[in-house]
């Protein structure tokens, strides 16, 4: 049988770039988030829930966690082509794994406006 | 000194062992390679490549005390005793210290590594001023020995698929080439998450090159490029 | 015949620069091809070549192949070929431009055109002074070369055998050449490749020596299986000293490290090539300056512990210019001889580098032999280019960076006269003869089954011990005769070598062993050759006769290895259009 390699999918810098964008905002998003803790006068549940009441807080969490999940996608991705060879295999662990990071993204909003 | 050598003849072993030697250096023994002479000249059934001694043919590529180089250019004063020398990591071995480096060299001939220019030459040399020729210095000295491409777990995990750390020092070279037209298609050549996005910069190949090159800043450059041509 | 047969239009046993140049050529013009190398191409010993090719492209000053022509021809001791000298000269600029255009990485000047440097024995206006003439890249031209070369093959779909090692000559009855029988060492298996034309490109012998600055692999396996096929061997006798290898280490410190400005000094500090060679100084021809050496350290005034070795100066150039042009050099140094040469000079000694005998060819690349009162009738079939071919261009010595050239000019031509002969006549397969692979069987039979014999390592080093004492820059009427008697016995010793190893998977033993018997029949023609020429000429220095004989010994040796015998051909005198360099007393 011919063993045939296929490559060349031409994709590939996207989601290098991305990977890198979205680790630019999450080193933000943890500075600012530390910075604002830190010149909180005290950190109990008044003050916090007063802080997640921020609309701007909300947001910029859920941009924060969004770049978390594609992150990690890009990232688990490329361990699972590293290590599954069967392309089978590969395809249903993407899915697994891009399911499990869509309902986070679901929850994650429901948290954070649901309180 | 003693030196520990993985050896596997395909003919008589089942599988691969370790065989010590000890051999007693004469002071012209300098480098690794002067003692592996040596231990053949006792024991004729130990295989390996060799051919200039001086670092610049890249045949003996090997790993030496878990680090690949060039025993020709490894002083054998610097090494630690006893010395553990195997064949270059993640290629089939076909005996002793000798690897099958077929999938390295397609990975290389995968890149078009020539210059490609369609119009018609010149009567004398085509022109390239100086800085622009100084874009080729760190790339085009490469020697081939693998030492790079086989410490690299990327290309260890994928050599089918990921051109690895010479490949792509090579494509870099002729992207870089002012008198290449081919620009476009090198890179559309390399877009690909296996061909070039497999390079995670662990810098493995930079940390063993034996010519002190540095194929992740090439890599880079081409990752520069492939941002400037989409955004 | 009991080997499996393959059949090619041409066969090229080499992947060297000029195999590699002829293999282009032919794949160019879509012949079916393949090309023998004991290593992959790039690994063959042009990758070493430091200085440069020269041309005379006068990108830095006025030039022209006239004067490279006098250069080559008072360099040769008006022993090289006048008509294959003037062909090589006015062939350079266009070899060179080619390789450029293939895309070598030639240094450039501040205009964009090739940088060149001035090398030993190139001159402008016939000796008046230097002119920088080598064409170079960096310290690396060999390697910038022979990637080159490989790469444009690579895009010309040539076959590669790699890691086959050519075993013999095959010849039909009336002698025309039918191809070789090779060695796939990773699998041990013997075959037959059959070739309407066969090109040998298998370089030097370097490696007879105990110093040299050749490979490992350089063992003149060409020239054995001329030899053994009843091709002589050509001015044998001359191997090039080249001055700068590193002292103990024999690796090769480029001329152009003198070209860039450096020198040589004594340990008395004097720069004492002023003395040998007070125009050219420190760029004399290679025979010059290497004698020069010889003198020095044999009058003790040598440098070192042992007062045995020269210092070569380079720190003035400057850490700048050092990295710039001679970045190889500074590497080697640290490695090799645990100096920095920004800081100190370099120890060096003359080191045995080139070989300018050969198989004997004309100026396009076909082999030719004395048959019937003609002193070259071609041997159908058989071309040798390169080291291994003696064309003549070099004579009795050969200058920096014309060996670069050498095999780009001659490796195209023998292409091109493959090509004509292969569409002449239209040639087809000629039958093999029965008995075609009989001495390869014979040779690895007596091999395997070899008792009690000798080892390889052995036998070689007493012949690369015998070389470098009885043959070396310096040449005296006893120790030659004695080196002569002595070889011959090793010779019988190489007959009875014996492996431990009969394994068949990349053998190494096996091929060593196979190794040695062409290092053998390269060091017996040399120094029967050197034994029988009684004048001192080129690199060829005999203390009995001190001076140049023109009337006696402008000719060529030719060595038979059947009955060890010489014969004697004429030089070509005669240009193929200017007026003949007629021999003077060559002053530098």
């Amino acid at each position: 049988m011919v063993r045939r390699e296929v490559v060349g999918a031409h994709y590939g810098l996207r989601d290098w770039l991305a990977q890198r964008i979205t680790a630019v905002v999450m080193v933000i998003y943890t500075l600012l988030l530390v910075l604002a803790l830190a010149i909180a006068p005290a950190v109990d549940f008044l003050h916090w829930s007063t802080l997640w009441k921020m609309p701007v807080m909300r947001y910029a969490t859920v941009l924060f966690l969004l770049c978390v999940y594609y992150h990690a996608w890009i990232g688990v991705r490329d361990i699972v082509m590293d290590y599954v060879k069967d392309a089978g295999l590969r395809l249903t662990l993407y899915v697994i794994v891009i399911g499990a990071l869509v309902c986070y993204a679901v929850w994650s909003i429901q948290i954070l406006w649901g309180f | 000194m003693r030196f520990s050598i993985y050896r596997y003849n395909p003919d008589v072993d089942e599988k691969p062992r370790m065989q010590d030697y000890d051999i007693a250096l004469e002071p012209t023994d300098r480098m690794l390679l002067d003692a592996l002479v040596r231990i053949k000249a006792h024991d004729d059934s130990l295989a390996f490549r060799r051919s200039c001694r001086e670092g610049v043919c890249g045949s003996d590529g090997m790993n030496i005390n878990g680090r690949n180089g060039l025993a020709c250019v490894t002083k054998l004063a610097e090494l630690r005793d006893p010395v553990v020398i195997r064949p270059l990591p993640g290629l089939p071995v076909i005996r002793d210290l000798i690897v099958d480096m077929s999938q390295f060299f397609k990975q290389y001939q995968s890149v078009k590594p020539y210059v490609i220019n369609n119009d018609p030459p010149p009567e004398k040399e085509r022109t390239q001023s100086p800085a622009d020729r100084e874009e080729l210095d760190g790339l085009y000295e490469c020697i081939l020995c693998a030492c790079c491409s086989t410490s690299c777990p990327s290309f260890w995990w994928n050599p089918d698929k990921f051109v690895g750390p010479a490949g792509l020092l090579q494509a870099y070279r002729f992207i870089a080439d002012t008198r290449d037209q081919a620009t476009n298609e090198r890179l559309d050549n390399l877009e690909d998450p296996y061909r070039l996005f497999r390079c995670h910069t662990i810098m493995n190949c930079v940390e063993v090159c034996p010519k002190g090159l540095n194929p992740t800043r090439a890599i880079g450059k081409i990752k520069e490029l492939l941002v400037k041509r989409t955004v | 015949m009991q080997l499996p047969v393959r059949s090619f239009d041409a066969v090229i046993v080499g992947g060297g620069g000029s195999g590699l140049r002829t293999a282009l050529e032919l794949s160019q013009a879509e012949l079916k091809v393949a090309v023998l190398s004991k290593v992959f191409p790039t690994r063959s010993h042009t990758v070493a070549a430091q200085g440069g090719v020269a041309a005379s492209l006068g990108n830095v000053e006025e030039d022209n192949w006239h004067w490279h022509m006098y250069d080559t021809v008072k360099g040769s001791d008006y022993l090289g070929d006048q008509d294959a000298i003037e062909f090589m000269c006015r062939k350079a600029n266009e070899v060179v431009y080619e390789l450029e255009h293939f895309g070598m990485p030639f240094d450039r000047l501040p205009d964009g055109k090739i940088y060149q440097r001035p090398f030993g024995g190139q001159t402008r206006n016939y000796g008046e002074r230097m002119v920088p003439r080598s064409c170079a890249a960096a310290d690396r031209t060999g390697h910038a070369m022979l990637h080159t070369l490989y790469q444009a093959n690579l895009k010309a779909h040539t076959q590669f055998f790699i890691e086959w090692m050519a075993l013999e000559l095959v010849r039909g009855a009336d002698g025309t050449v039918l191809g070789v029988t090779a060695l796939e060492m990773e699998t041990g298996e013997v075959m037959m490749l059959q070739a309407k034309a066969t090109v040998l490109a298998t370089g030097g012998a370097g490696r007879i020596y105990a110093a040299s600055t050749n490979a490992f692999i350089n063992t003149g396996d060409g020239l054995g299986m001329a030899a053994r096929a009843g091709i002589p061997l050509e001015d044998m006798e001359f191997w090039q000293f080249h001055p700068t290898g590193v002292a103990g280490a024999g690796v090769l410190i480029t001329e152009g490290v003198r070209g860039e400005g450096g020198y040589l000094l004594n340990k008395d500090g004097e720069r004492f090539m002023e003395r040998y060679a007070p125009n050219a100084k420190d760029l004399a021809s290679r025979d010059v300056v290497s004698r020069a050496m010889a003198t020095e350290i044999k009058e003790g005034r040598g440098a070192g512990k042992e007062a045995d070795s020269i210092l070569l100066k380079l720190d003035h150039l400057g850490e700048e210019v050092i990295n710039k042009r001679l970045p190889g050099i500074r590497e080697i140094a640290r490695k090799f001889a645990n100096v920095d040469p920004v800081k100190d000079p370099i120890p060096v000694v003359p080191t045995c580098h080139y070989q300018m005998g050969g198989i004997p060819t004309n100026y396009n690349g076909q082999v030719v032999v004395p048959k019937d009162g003609d002193a070259e009738t071609v041997v159908e079939g058989l071309y040798a280019v390169g080291e291994c071919a003696c064309v003549s261009v070099h004579g009795a010595n050969r200058l920096g960076t014309n060996s670069l050239l050498d095999l780009l000019v001659f490796g195209k031509a023998a292409g091109e006269q493959v090509i004509r002969d292969l569409n002449e006549d239209g040639r087809l397969h000629k039958s093999l003869p029965k008995d075609a692979d009989a001495l390869t069987l014979q040779r690895l039979a007596r091999l395997d089954g070899q008792k009690n014999g000798e080892r390889v390592s052995d036998v070689g080093a007493e012949m690369r011990r015998i070389m470098q004492l009885h043959c070396g820059v310096f040449r005296f009427p006893e120790l030659l005769a004695e080196g002569v008697r002595k070889l011959k016995e090793v010779a019988g010793r190489a007959g009875r070598t014996e492996i431990k190893d009969k394994s068949k998977t990349f053998n190494t033993a096996r091929v060593e062993a196979l190794e040695l018997d062409n290092l053998i029949e390269t060091a017996v023609a040399s120094l029967v050759s050197a034994e029988a020429r009684k004048e001192s000429r080129g690199s060829h220095d005999r203390a009995d006769c001190p001076e140049r004989d023109d009337e006696k010994w402008l000719k060529h040796t030719l060595w038979y290895k059947d009955g060890d015998r010489l014969e004697y051909k004429p030089v070509h005198r005669k240009p193929l259009s200017v007026e003949p360099f007629e021999p003077k007393a060559r002053v530098y």
